[in-house]
């Protein structure tokens, strides 16, 4: 039997967020007061420390801000992907995300590939992946 | 008001990393290894009266301090656990100089150690990178810095020949330290290069190899001092800096905090890099120790490939680094392998390095890294005159 991977742990503040992946969309919070965006959602903005924060929706664009490929990994979940792209995206927005890089073989990989946001939605899971922008997931 | 030379450490003891453990509790290894630096230093256990641990993950979640002290009979008028990861050897010498001179006590041991009995448990987290880093398959410290070699190399050409330079030297010092887990058993660039990958682009043998094991230091006040039957080694500076717990929200990729950690140890000291005989700094990974070296101020950032391999990193060479071997020839006791680089420069310090014996040196730098290049400390040592 295989292991089962560890998904996401929604606490309150981050419902939001999880709840847009779902309907294909990838929102991040925005302070009213500096104008910063951030990621993962807080109930302060770590720039300013207001508390009055936007949800707003990203254009899903972004950079590879550094990746690696993953051949031992460090859950044994993992296992049955490798080798697979674990990356660093910087949205165009600002904020820094874990993810892996989807539709792409490892040794194209580059640090500042231009990769766009995609949701699986064939399976029960909310998590957004991203793929080369020339290279949108086929659909399913 | 400065720590400036306000302390210093007069006692060391370490139990060797291990690749397993058996037949003790982390209690019972704390207990050894305590002994043994109260041992070094001539220090009665009576004249013990700071205590300073760190985190466990499974026997003592909380309350760490009163369970060490008493399992110790110690009974401290100042306890503490410092959290910070591979740093928390360093972090806990300034912090108990800081105490000292507040007044808060006079001797303070400072002690991390673990047990290693199969896998230990997985991480029970709850936090930002359990929620986001963990769906991903992004678990472990490997990944992050492979992360940063990535990231280092696609900004100043590093190549992977050039961070394997690392395991191999510091392989190459291990042959001079029969407590080294890799003790005799040196490598070639060609050996790092044909080790499995792990993470690319790291290698096995760019990959610290965790183990049980333990470190304790016993430091006391400029007054006392020169009491003890050591020759005391004196904290002359330290700096402290941490930014942040996933790499997704590191401010940089390529320098780390220990830039601001050593620049403030550095002024604490009154020092810089070309004043330095020994350097210990912290080496979980190959990358960590180019970054440092480059964040030290030894090289100009990006340039640590090239420099390496102009360097003699023996105990005999131009610029001695962990002649010990480091952590990756030595393997990582968990927390105590942050603590074991303070040891050797201890050691190195006060003429007891035995084998590998540097000539003479007076100032040391000692760094701690923790986390993903997350939460670091800076030491500089500096030896008694």
């Amino acid at each position: 039997m295989s292991i089962p991977k560890p998904g996401p742990t929604p606490v309150p503040m981050s419902k939001p967020f999880w709840s847009a992946t779902a309907q294909g969309q990838l929102v991040v919070q925005r302070c009213q007061g500096c104008g910063t965006h951030q990621h993962y959602p807080r109930v302060v903005c770590r720039h300013c420390w207001l508390t009055e924060l936007d949800w707003v929706t990203c254009s899903g664009d972004g950079r590879v801000w550094t990746y690696t490929v993953v051949h031992r990994p460090g859950h044994p979940a993992w296992e049955p992907e490798v080798p697979y792209v674990l990356a660093l995206v910087e949205l165009d927005e600002g904020p820094r995300l874990m993810t892996n890089i989807v539709n792409i073989a490892p040794a194209e990989m580059r640090v500042g590939l231009a990769v766009r946001a995609v949701f699986d939605d064939t399976a029960d899971t909310s998590l957004v992946h991203f793929a080369p922008v020339d290279r949108p997931l086929p659909t399913p | 008001m400065t720590l400036r030379n306000s302390a210093a450490v007069v006692g060391a003891a370490e139990v060797p990393p291990s690749r397993t453990t058996t037949g003790m509790t982390t209690l019972d290894m704390i207990a050894t290894v305590a002994a043994a630096a109260a041992a070094d230093a001539g220090v009665a256990k009576d004249e013990i009266d700071g205590l300073l641990v760190g985190p466990q993950v499974g026997e003592t979640p909380q309350h760490v301090p009163a369970t060490v002290a008493e399992y110790l009979g110690l009974r401290p008028r100042y306890a503490d656990l410092v959290d910070l990861g591979g740093a928390t050897g360093a972090g806990m010498v300034w912090r108990a100089a800081a105490a000292i001179q507040a007044g808060m006590c006079e001797t303070a041991l400072c002690v991390l150690g673990n047990i290693r009995e199969g896998d230990p448990p997985r991480s029970p987290n709850r936090n930002p990178i359990r929620e986001f880093d963990v769906p991903y398959g992004g678990s472990g410290a490997n990944q992050a810095y492979a992360m940063v070699a990535t990231r280092h190399m696609a900004e100043f050409g590093t190549t992977a020949e050039q961070l394997a330079q690392v395991p191999v030297f510091e392989r190459a010092n291990a042959r001079f330290n029969p407590d080294a887990v890799f003790h005799d058993k040196p490598i070639t660039v060609d050996d790092v290069l044909a080790s499995p990958m792990v993470m690319e682009p790291l290698r096995l043998l760019e990959v610290v190899m965790p183990c049980g094991g333990a470190t304790a230091v016993l430091v006391t006040g400029r007054g006392s001092a020169r009491r003890f039957r050591r020759r005391p080694v004196w904290l002359r500076g330290a700096g402290e800096k941490v930014t942040h717990r996933a790499l997704s929200q590191a401010p940089e990729l390529t320098t780390s905090p220990l830039a601001a950690a050593i620049a403030d140890a550095y002024r604490m000291a009154g020092v810089g890099p070309s004043d330095l005989d020994l350097l210990t700094p912290y080496d979980c990974y190959s990358i960590m120790l180019a970054v440092t070296f480059e964040d030290a101020g030894l090289c100009a950032k990006g340039s640590a490939g090239p420099w390496m391999a102009e360097q003699d990193f023996s105990h005999t060479g131009n610029l001695p680094c962990n002649p010990h071997g480091g952590q990756l020839a030595c393997g990582q006791a968990d927390l105590a392998g942050g603590m074991a680089h303070l040891v050797e420069a201890v050691r190195q310090l006060r003429g007891t390095a035995e084998g590998r014996q540097v000539a003479d040196p007076a100032l040391a730098l000692v760094t701690g890294n923790g986390a993903t290049m997350s939460e670091e400390v800076a030491l500089v040592m500096e030896a008694d005159s």
